[in-house]
Order: structure tokens, then sequence, then C-alpha cells
């Protein structure tokens, strides 16, 4: 926002102010318009590309004409990968942190969230106040983060989209061992020549996915799953759920977990001003 | 919000006198590499280096070189030299890229000191207290340069160091001198060890003294100052001129105690480094915890320095013991009752944990050692995946983040 803009925005009556979060991550950017009372007004989803300053702007401008094109937006926080290629925003906060927030304000208990994002994976444990108690990062390799589903989408010849159909039509499932997409790939082209079906080396696909979520952390307490990859294929959480022998829950909308979490700790610090 | 390019580091000043100090140690190496005046021994970064100097031998440490392929950022491009001969890109990258270095007769050294490259040995001498890779690295230059590599072969994971620990390792120091009187042609002198062990005794008490001021609030220094400021520490211990270094950086310090003054601006929170540095961004995490108004005040690795026992009255027994009673030859229980007295001493607010890939003897977070500390100290912690000279091996992106959410975490709480 230019300095004029700020100025017009902060003669506005403080209820019709808008606050925007936005999430840049490896793969996508998440942008969320909350208004003064917690509502979700506009929220966008992009390919991040290779410039994350313009499209966290094209973003900005999509959700800007969803809310009649106002502009009318107090503060915004960035988040994610690309938090500080953000122009626009007066801070920006980890997605570790955003995540914690974006949760805590769908499930207000001790919770210990897991978020799959495009390209690493966090557990995230909150105390009954939503204050966060730890956390930890994966290891550096993608191996089963959103970058190995694509991967082995790929290798499968399919689209992202036709995964989760595909895996929820069976119950059989390849065992992935490699820790390594690389190696992973070349599992599955044996598992291909055996001539195993495509929706078990899909559902095995997830259940790696998992494998490595559950190496990171005991995951005690009540789990809850967010980012990219449980929006698009919700069936991990049934995966997960199983592994673990207790419900995962799944906050709605959980690829802007983050974006929403930025948003309310925008609007959080403008209260405070 | 773009990044911004103004530092936030503080310049300690005797940050030059050091840098000339040690380009005199290099001067005279090279200078006695070319003409003979001197004999050279390599040893390691621990190693028995008051025995070398009390046969007069210049004293070369390929760690310290290890370490200068690293933060000059020239490992990158010489470490596939050595994993092409064999060496893996799973061990040591001080050594791969140390040979990778000598193979390809590419050595900052040149640039920093105008060396042509590194001084040659007339004898390789390692201690294994800190792994096995230091004596493999060693075996390669036996192999080159066709002279003998000798040394202590060190039990590893040691509780409490014992009399039968201690005989063996006096023995096995006795027993260098023969070899060492034949390749220096000198006679032992007991009398010139126990100058150059007190002269390196004074030295490692002045070295604790100026990471021990870090205790102060602000510290006055960090860990990446540290891990510059212990040159001397590593390869002049046990020549006068690194006390009288250590005089003055203690002086300077101490200034800054007393006029209040913080190695760090508004140091707000202080964290502990576990495990090596990463030394190709050494920079940048200095920048990144100062603009975060953080200091990394203490860590393991520059405590690596401190051989107490040197104050033996017995040099051989003084060396055992110095050289085995180090937190890297210790053991898990030893490392962990070690970690929550710095944790309290230095008043952290967080442990940095470096999970190094190719050194897994200054990874100390392997066998949920910090689980059980944060547990028990209520201190939180975290870990990242990098490596000390491979960069290839750390994810800038990934660390930074933990980092800052740690900080975060901590505000939060606050
Ligand atoms: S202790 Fe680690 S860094 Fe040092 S020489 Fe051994 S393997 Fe290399």
């Amino acid at each position: 926002m230019s300095g004029e803009e700020q100025e017009k925005a902060s003669k506005v009556p403080s209820v019709r102010k808008l606050f925007c979060g936005v999430d840049v991550g490896a793969s996508a950017t998440k942008l969320i318009l909350l208004d003064s009372e917690r509502k979700v007004r506009a929220k966008v989803v992009r390919p991040s590309g290779v410039d994350y300053a313009a499209t966290a702007k094209e973003c900005l401008d999509q959700a800007a004409a969803e809310v009649g094109g106002s502009r009318d937006i107090a503060r915004t926080v960035s988040t994610g990968y690309g938090r500080r290629n953000v122009n626009f925003a007066d801070a920006s906060l980890t997605e570790i942190h955003c995540h914690g927030v974006g949760c805590y304000h769908h499930i207000p208990r001790p919770i210990t969230i897991v978020d799959i994002g495009g390209q690493d994976n966090k557990v995230i444990r909150l105390d009954a106040s939503g204050q966060r108690l730890d956390f930890k990062m994966n290891r550096k390799c993608a191996a089963g983060t959103g970058a190995f589903i694509e991967e082995m989408a790929l290798r499968l010849g399919l689209d992202v989209g036709e995964m989760d159909p595909l895996a929820r039509t069976t119950e059989e499932a390849v065992r992935l061992s490699s820790f390594c997409t690389v190696f992973a790939k070349t599992e599955i082209l044996a598992h291909l020549r055996k001539g195993i079906p495509v929706a078990e080396i899909v559902r095995g696909a997830f259940m790696s996915v998992i494998q490595r979520v559950v190496e990171m952390d005991p995951l005690d307490g009540e789990v809850v799953l967010t980012g990219g990859v449980v929006e698009y294929n919700p069936t991990i959480a049934d995966i997960l759920s199983k592994k673990i022998g207790r419900r995962v829950e799944v906050p709605p909308h959980p690829q802007y977990t983050g974006a929403l979490g930025a948003a309310l700790v925008a609007l959080r610090q403008s209260e405070k001003k | 919000m773009a990044e911004e390019k103004k530092t936030f580091i503080k310049k300690i000043r005797s940050a030059g006198p050091m840098r000339d100090l040690m380009a005199d140690y290099f001067k005279e190496m090279d200078e006695a590499a070319k003409t003979g005046s001197a004999k050279i021994a390599w040893c390691t970064s621990v190693g028995p280096a008051e025995l070398l100097r009390a046969f007069d031998f210049l004293v070369y440490f390929p760690e310290n070189h290890g370490a200068m392929l690293g933060s000059s950022r020239m490992a990158a491009d010489l470490i596939p030299a050595a994993n092409a001969i064999g060496y893996s890109p799973d061990i040591c990258s001080y050594l791969t890229s140390d040979v990778g270095s000598y193979l390809r007769k590419n050595t900052p050294l040149t640039k920093a000191f105008g060396m042509e490259g590194v001084p040659k040995p007339d004898v390789l001498v390692y201690n294994t207290n800190q792994c096995r890779d230091v004596k493999e690295w060693f075996g390669f230059y036996e192999r080159e340069f066709n002279v003998p590599a000798i040394g202590i072969d060190t039990m590893r994971g040691i509780g409490d160091i014992t009399p039968n620990h201690l005989q063996g390792l006096i023995g096995q120091h006795k027993a260098l001198v023969p070899k060492l009187e034949q390749i220096s042609g000198k006679r032992f002198d007991i009398d010139r060890l126990k100058e150059v062990v007190a002269s390196s005794y004074r030295c490692t008490k002045l070295w604790k003294k100026v990471l021990r001021i870090a205790e102060n609030k602000p510290s006055p220094i960090t860990f990446f100052d540290g891990t510059i400021h212990m040159g001397p520490a590593v390869v002049l211990r046990g020549d006068e001129r690194a006390e009288r270094y250590y005089e003055m950086l203690l002086a300077e310090l101490e200034e800054r105690v007393q006029n209040g003054v913080g190695a760090v601006d508004g140091e707000t929170y202080r964290f502990y480094w576990e495990g090596m540095p990463v030394w190709g961004k050494l920079r940048e995490h200095a920048e990144f915890f100062a603009e975060k108004k953080s200091c990394v005040v203490a860590s393991t690795y520059c405590n690596s320095w401190i051989f107490e026992d040197l104050g033996h009255e017995d040099p051989f027994e003084g060396l055992a013991r110095a050289y085995t009673e180090l937190f890297i030859v210790r053991s898990e229980n030893f490392k962990e009752q070690y970690l929550e007295s710095m944790v309290r001493d230095y008043n952290v607010n967080g442990v940095i944990y470096h999970d190094a890939k190719t050194c897994p003897n200054n990874s100390n977070n392997r066998y949920g050692l910090p689980q059980r500390l944060t547990k028990s100290l209520g201190v939180p912690h975290v870990v990242i995946n990098g490596d000390l000279n491979d960069l290839r091996l750390y994810s800038e992106e990934q660390a930074k983040t933990q980092f800052e959410a740690l900080v975060e975490q901590l505000h939060e709480r606050a």
C-alpha cells in the first residue's frame, strides 16, 4: 500500500477495514482478506510461479476485485517461503507461526498440527491457549511432501487432481520403502512392470507421505492436518487417522490455514495499535 | 519488504591484530617449507601440538585449512574432486574439501596470505579423540608425501576418565618421543615441553575467560565472533604470541562490559549453538541473529579448545588428560550434563543444534539429547540440517525459518 492509500484506509470506519494475510508457499500462493469481524471476505490461490512478488500482487488484485474493488486494507502480514518478497506487507512471520494461529482459530484446543506443504512438512504443538509449545520441520529432502506427490503423479501420467479419487477406489497399497523421491520413482517403475494397478501405487504414495510424517514426531493428543496436499487429497487424512488409531481433524480449507493465520495476526496487530 | 543490506554485525577491534598474527604464523610456515629452516608437523586440531612444538616443529592444522575452504565457499567446487577418487560425499567434508584442494592445487591460503600451497609436512601427527576421519585424512597425505603418519588412538564415548584410560594414553604420548626425535633431529627436553605446555595452559585460561565473558548481559561477544577469534587458540597454543593476543581481546571485551555494550544491539534473546558452524554461512547467520536482536552467546564448538588439565604437574599426564577430557570424546550422559550446565551458566533462551551431515562426531542431536534437555530444562530447541563445509547439504530457507520461528515462539511467551 502506498502512503496515500494507507492514509485513506485509516480514515475508513474500522468495521469496513480489511486485513490481509498472504502465504507465499513454495508451490502455491494463498491470500485471504478478513473483515474486522474475522469473516473471510475473499480468498485466492495461485501457483507461486517464479516471481513471488508479482504473484502475491496478482492475488491481492483478484481478492480486491472479489470484494468490489475495495482497497481498504488496514494491514497485511505475509508468511511462507516467499514472505520476504511481498512488497505490500507491513510485517512478515514464519509459516510455523501463522499455521498455528490459523488452526487454533478453527480448533481452539491443545493440538498437534501436521502441515504437509509443497516443499516441507511441519509439526507444531499448541497449548490450550494457542501458544506454541514447540515445532519441527522435516529434513531437507522433499520426500513425503507435496513435491513428492507431484513427482509421483508425473511418473504415473496423472493430473494431480486425479490421484485422490483413484486412491479411494482401493484399500490395497504398494509399499514404497525408499526415503528418496528419485528412488521411489524407480520403485514405481518396478511395480508398473509387475502390472500392479495404478490405484494401489497412488495409495502407496499417499501412505509413504504419512510414513514420513509419523517418523517426525510421536503425534500425541489431538492431531490436525493442514496444507495443500490434504486439501486436494483428503484420503491422506483418512490414512493418517488409521495409522495413529484416532480421528484426525482437518480444518475448513486446509490449504489456507497459513494465510488465515497471517490475516488474523494482521487484525490483532491493528487492534493493539 | 525488500531485504535490507545494512549490517548488524559489530566489529571487534582486535580482529586486525589477529589477522596480522595469523599472517605471521602462515608466513613463517611458508618460509620454512621453502627454505627448510624448520621442520613442519601437521597436527589434528585437538592433537598433541605442545609435544610437537617442544621439538621446534612449526605446526600446521589441516582442519584450520578445512574451515578456510568452508568459509571461502571454495569447498563446493573442490569436494567433488575428492569424491571422484573414492572419498565419499558422506564422510567429513573438511577431509574431502582439503583433499580436493590438494588435488586441484587451489587453496584459500593464496588469496589470504600469498602462499602457493599448503606447507609440505615432515610428519603427520593425529589423535583420534575427535573421530576416525582425521586418521584417514592423514593417511591420504602419508601416501602422497611419503612421510610418516603417527599418533594417538584415543577411545571414544568415555564417561569418567579412569587410571586405565590414562595409563594407555600417557604411554602413547611417550611412545611418540623417539619417533619425533628422529624426524626432528632434536633430543627431547622435558623442560622445553613443560614450558610449552605452561604457555598453552595460560592461553587456555585466557581463551576460557574470553568465552565466559559472554555470561554477561548483554554479551560482548557472539559465537560467530568466537569462531573467528579462536584461530590463535587452535594454531598457536603453546606459543606466547597467542597469550598476548587473548590479553588484548579480553581487555577489549571487558571494556565493552564496563560500558554496557553488547555484541548485538538491544540483546533480547540468548542462544546456545551445539555443533559445527556452517562455515560458508557464518556471516549470514551472524547478521540474521543480530537483526533479530538475538545473540548466540555460547557454543560447544568454541569451548572445545579449552584444555584445563594442561595445568597438571606432569606434562605427559596433562596432555593425556587434556586431550581426553574434551566434550567430543565423552559419553552421552557427560554431554547432557555439560550442556545442562552451559544452558544455565549462560542463561540461554534456546538451543540450536546443527546436524552436520558429514560430521556425526559433532552432531549431538542424533540420540534424543535435544528432547531430553528441553524436557528437563524447559528450554526450547531447534535442529537445523546442514553441514560444516558442504553447502549442498544445507537449506538456507529451512534453517532461517526455524531460527525465526524459535524467536517468534520466545516473543509470544514473553
Ligand atoms: S570431528 Fe568431524 S569435522 Fe572434525 S575432522 Fe572429524 S569428521 Fe571432520
